[in-house]
Formats: C-alpha cells, structure tokens, sequence
C-alpha cells in the first residue's frame, strides 16, 4: 500500500541504491538504511537541529527531507567529516578541547553547521557562530564551549 | 516512519504539476518543505498525494523589471539572502529574509513555500503585505494574479483554489528607506510582534509610508492611521512617537506566547525602532 521507489544517493563520497517507501524521511534513510547513526533524530520537527547534514554542500534538516528527494545528490553526514578512522577533523578536536560537548547527542548537527559557516565565512566572529548554530540545540554545555571551539577551529583551519 | 502515506509526485514542468492538482483531490505541494515535512510527521495533514515542485527550474529566480520584483515561487531563502538585486531595490526584503528560521532552514525553505504557508508571524508574507505585492497563481484551468490584500484570507488561510498553485510573487519597488524590526524569544524564532516599514523621503518630509504588523492577530495588518499620520509629516522623533502610538491601539490577540496588552506594547515600541531606524 506504500509506494516504493528506487534511489541513488551519494553518502560521504559513497553511491548506494536503495528501494525506499516514498514517505522514508531522509534521517531514517541514514540511519536505519545505511546504519549511519551519526545523524541523530531529536525533534523529528526541524527544530532542534540535530539530524543537519549536508545535502549538495549546503546544510538541511534531515527530518525535513524525504529520501526520495535526495536522489542523485550528495549528502555528507558527520561520519564523513574526519579524514581517517583514527584521526579528527579540526573542528571535531576543538570540540573536544573545548568541552563543546557532554552527551554528545546534538554534536553530529553542530559540527555539519559549523563546517558550512567556517567554509563560507573563515574568519567567524562570535557573533557569526552563535548565529549560525541559532537552530541546534544543546541541553548541557550552556554552547560557550562550541562558540570557543568554533573560533579555534576557524584559527587552525586557515 | 512518521508521514502517512502518499503517493509521490516529482514533475519537471509546471503543465504537469498542475495537471496533477486539478486530478488529484487531496494533494499538497512540496516545495521547500520546512512546514509541510513537520506536519506530515506529525500527521496533522495526511494528503494523498505529494506534488513536489523541486525539480520544476522555471519556478527559480529573480527578476527586476518594469519597477517590481519577481521573485519565482521556488527561489530559496537562502538565495534571496546574497540576491544583489534585492539588496539593492529591496533591502526590506533582505533584511526579513535574514530573520527567517535558520540557515539549514533557509537554505531549503521557499518564498513561495512561506507565502502560501501563511503562518501569521512569518516575516516574508510581512513584506508582501507592507508592498501591496501582488501573488501569481496558476491552475490547469489559467493563471491570475491576487492582490496580496485579496490573498491573506485569515489564519494560515490563503486565496488559492485547491488546483491552484503559487507561482510567483511580485514586489513593487518604491522608497528611499526602510527597516524590519522583529521581538522573538530566541533568534530564528517566529516573531512575538514583528514590524515591516518602507518609506519614501524627500527633502526631510514622508511623501509615503507603510508599515505592517504580523503576530498582532491571525494575518497581516496594515498600521493605516500610523500611515495617514506619516504621510506628508516631517521625520521627526515627535511624528514618530505619534506614529507609533497609534499601533499600541490596534487589536491583538492572547495566546501562550504573549497577551494582548504585552503584543500592543511591543507594536508600539516596533514600529518606533523601525521608523528610527529606516531614517537613521
């Protein structure tokens, strides 16, 4: 009773084809289709931020997209940000040493949304990051430690 | 999985989708999909049929001619944001555009989307409402256009037909200053009170002004005894106090984010910052 289609879509540089109900929403498609749970599904609203990825380059609230929609285009989740399986991206080692995080759970979001800023803005003022990370909420850290980490990143990053 | 089902839909040509509208009983269009997505997850709405329109290119741009600005129903906030041309004939658009949502948000979510959304505390129907802007909707049966005043019927309540389809919008362009002042809890949030201003100033004097108030009542409200007491008034600090008196009479409504009398309080302070402001 629920239509199905068959999608291509590329995840961290990696084509994969699927056949997927036309309802599956994008989130769900990471996370139950190719077992990325990185992407974490908070709100399931857009509210909260925490399923952001990048969709052709440019952040989307994953909950708000269905899989259908993604096909033929590229999508980076945070399993795709560091360049090796040993080593961090410089933001994600800001983030930890900056206490940017606690549990952890808004982390996959706040990293694709900073990413997106300190690619097309690399010289963030803090005023920018709060900016920017205005649609992720996290529960613990109060965000200084992310404004921190956000701004040594962008300094070790140039 | 949280939509309920639907059958989908992806034209590529705008004949197609409204062929699609006018044989389908229970569609909804996609376009950016940044209210429609969270209200199919919480199954407010369980259409049949999802017509999305993201692969439909005609329905993208910007376009500034004959003093008006069209912008396509499917132009991306986000794109609306670093448009040259709207900075340049419409920095009020600009400067609502940048308090809608957040960038994940805006780099998805529509004009169309927004305009056809209605939400009475969105920022980019308070700009259309301010500029008498004029909405183009299509059907398989024609296309017409709609004087915004004609448009926003009542809460989240605009005058298409179920076939019908938003295609454009177009802005007239007039005025030498502007401002767009919004009070909202956090930033991205819908606005408690929001204030669209755009005036036109010569030799010190308002030739013409409109403002428009949104998260006053269910839909969009034009400030006309602010206007009437703007136009042809010196810009001065005591005309725009007088001004802004006016809308601290308007009528508001209560709800779980403000009463009454705190929406009455914020319009006046609103629309003094945005004449302040448009003028400084």
């Amino acid at each position: 009773m629920s239509e199905t289609r068959t999608v291509t879509i590329t995840v961290n540089g990696k084509r994969e084809t699927r056949s997927v109900p036309v309802r599956l929403l994008l989130s769900d498609f990471l996370r139950h289709e190719l077992l990325l749970t990185g992407t974490h599904v908070g709100c399931e609203h857009g509210v909260c931020g925490a399923c952001t990825v990048l969709f052709d380059g440019k952040t989307a609230r994953s909950c708000l997209t269905l899989a259908v929609q993604a096909h033929g285009h590229e999508i980076t989740t945070v399993e795709g940000v560091a360049p090796s399986s040993n080593e961090l991206h410089p933001l994600q080692q800001a983030l930890q040493d900056h206490h940017g995080l606690q549990c952890g759970f808004c982390t996959p979001g706040m990293v694709m949304t900073l990413l997106e800023l300190l690619r097309d803005n690399p010289q963030p003022t803090e005023h920018d990051v709060r900016s920017a990370i205005s649609g992720n909420l996290c529960r613990c850290t109060g965000y200084s430690g992310i404004v921190e980490a956000a701004l040594d990143a962008a300094g070790k990053m140039k | 999985m949280k939509p309920a089902p639907f059958a989908y839909h992806d034209p590529t040509r705008l004949d197609e989708a409204l062929a699609l509208l006018a044989a389908k009983e229970n569609a909804r269009v996609l376009a950016g999909g940044q209210s429609l997505i969270p209200m199919l997850n919480f199954r407010y709405l369980q259409p049949d049929d999802i017509v999305d329109v993201n692969g439909i290119a005609e329905l993208a741009g910007i376009e500034g001619k004959n003093g008006a600005l069209r912008i396509g129903a499917m132009t991306r906030q986000r794109d609306v944001e670093f448009s040259d041309v709207v900075a340049q004939d419409m920095p009020l658009m600009k400067a609502a555009v940048l308090q809608v949502g957040h960038r994940q948000t805006r780099n998805r979510g529509t004009v169309g989307g927004s305009l056809a959304h209605l939400d009475p505390a969105a920022e980019l129907p308070l700009v259309a409402c301010a500029l008498d802007a004029t909405i183009h909707a299509a059907s398989a049966r024609g296309s017409r256009d709609i004087a915004f005043a004609d448009y926003a019927h009542g809460f989240m309540s605009p005058a298409l037909e179920p076939d019908e389809m938003l295609t454009a919008v177009s802005f007239p362009v007039w005025g030498n200053a502007s401002a767009f002042v919004e009070f909202a809890r956090r930033e991205g949030d819908f606005a408690i009170v929001a204030v669209a201003a755009q005036l036109e100033i010569a030799g010190g004097a308002i030739k013409r002004a409109a403002i428009a108030l949104g998260g006053m009542g269910p839909t969009y409200i034009r400030a006309r005894e602010a206007e009437t007491t703007l136009a042809g008034a010196k810009a001065s600090p005591e005309v725009f106090r007088a001004a802004a008196d006016a809308c601290t009479r308007i009528e508001a409504i209560d709800d779980v984010h403000a009463p009454a009398s705190y929406r009455q309080h914020l319009a006046g302070v609103l629309v003094r910052r945005a004449l302040e402001r448009a003028c400084a």
